[in-house]
């Protein structure tokens, strides 16, 4: 009784530990997939409760960002049907404009012309990710904004390596276009 | 993030076939994507840190959690004391226009029974004066006999 009651006690401090060390990153992939504050830590808050719950069957086969980034993606997926396909229609009535995202820029940047630069940049880059597909835009965002290894991908969204490669080029391909390279 | 490292170089390792290949570019378009994805990149993580710095902490939750069962109790009493004291004004008051109604029938049956005793003492007094104007005319014959009386 007091072993079990130990092991529990264990577990609950172990996930505490998960939440506060990867709650960023799931909620920023959530907004950067949504653009809608609310709903990203809606999902968030849903996605951590899932995996609370579901917390004593994690293996530890893969790692546990892996594992509850696939909650995620799942969380968003259901979201998305249940709004009977309009999610992102949904999405885009509370989500800021690209031109409202992109005014986020990363204090490094010195001049004003490098702001302006970057800030111009980031907004293409938007404009691109909104006309990705739901799964180009998942793996797009888990490569470059997470900068998870392919495998971690390949992992976390139930794709082969190769079909993540193949998701990822045509991103990309739509980003360089947007940025006024060739397509 | 180098992008070569996702797709090889275009003498090197091409992972998805003629497609991979077709989205190697020269070096400047490739630096100039990079850029791109790493402003973006920090774009997103600066944009999720301040709405995350922005989040209520679970401590201030907590706290707001707590004082609303407060606040709702605070509210249950004040509604009762005022149930209570609106009851109690309410008898008082009722107390008030009672004995307001008895001394108002008191005065009244003073009034009255005050009245009453003026009209049977008008009474009396009436009946007094009639029986004073016809008593003399009746005792009319024994004033006589009592004056021949006199007379002899």
């Amino acid at each position: 009784m007091e072993i079990a009651g130990r092991e529990m006690e264990t577990a609950a401090e172990e996930f505490s530990r998960v939440v506060v060390l990867l709650r960023p990153r799931i909620f920023r992939f959530l907004l950067a997939s949504t653009r809608d504050v609310d709903l990203a830590e809606t999902l968030t808050q849903d996605c951590f409760l899932k995996a609370h719950r579901n917390w004593g069957s994690f293996r530890g086969d893969s790692t546990a960002m892996t594992w509850l980034m696939r909650i995620a993606i799942n969380l968003q997926k259901d979201h998305w049907r249940n709004r009977r396909m309009q999610f992102w229609r949904h999405t885009l009535t509370n989500a800021v404009d690209a031109d409202e995202a992109s005014e986020w820029l990363a204090s490094g940047e010195s001049s004003a012309e490098q702001q302006l630069l970057a800030k111009e940049q980031v907004k293409h880059v938007w404009l691109a990710v909104k006309e990705l597909s739901e799964r180009q835009r998942t793996v797009f965002l888990l490569r470059y904004v997470e900068e998870q290894e392919l495998s971690e991908i390949a992992l976390a969204t139930g794709l082969s390596e190769g079909t993540v490669k193949a998701h990822l080029s045509r991103a990309l391909g739509k980003v360089r276009a947007e940025l006024g390279g060739r397509r | 993030m180098n992008l070569r490292e996702d797709f090889g170089n275009e003498q090197g390792e091409r992972a998805e076939g003629a497609e991979m290949g077709s989205e190697l570019h020269s070096s400047d378009e490739e630096l100039m994507l990079e850029q791109a994805l790493k402003n973006f990149r920090l774009s997103v993580h600066a944009w999720s840190a301040a709405e995350l710095s922005r989040m209520r902490p679970a401590v201030k939750i907590q706290r707001q959690r707590s004082w609303r069962p407060a606040m709702g109790w605070a509210l249950a009493g004040v509604l009762m004391a005022g149930g209570v004291s609106g009851g109690f004004y309410e008898r008082h008051e009722k107390e008030l226009r009672t004995a307001a109604a008895a001394r108002v029938a008191e005065q009244q049956r003073a009034t009255r029974e005050l009245q009453a005793r003026e009209d049977e003492e008008d009474l009396l007094a009436k009946v007094d004066s009639d029986v004073s104007r016809v008593v003399p005319s009746a005792m009319e014959p024994l004033a006589q006999l009592m004056a021949e009386d006199e007379t002899r």
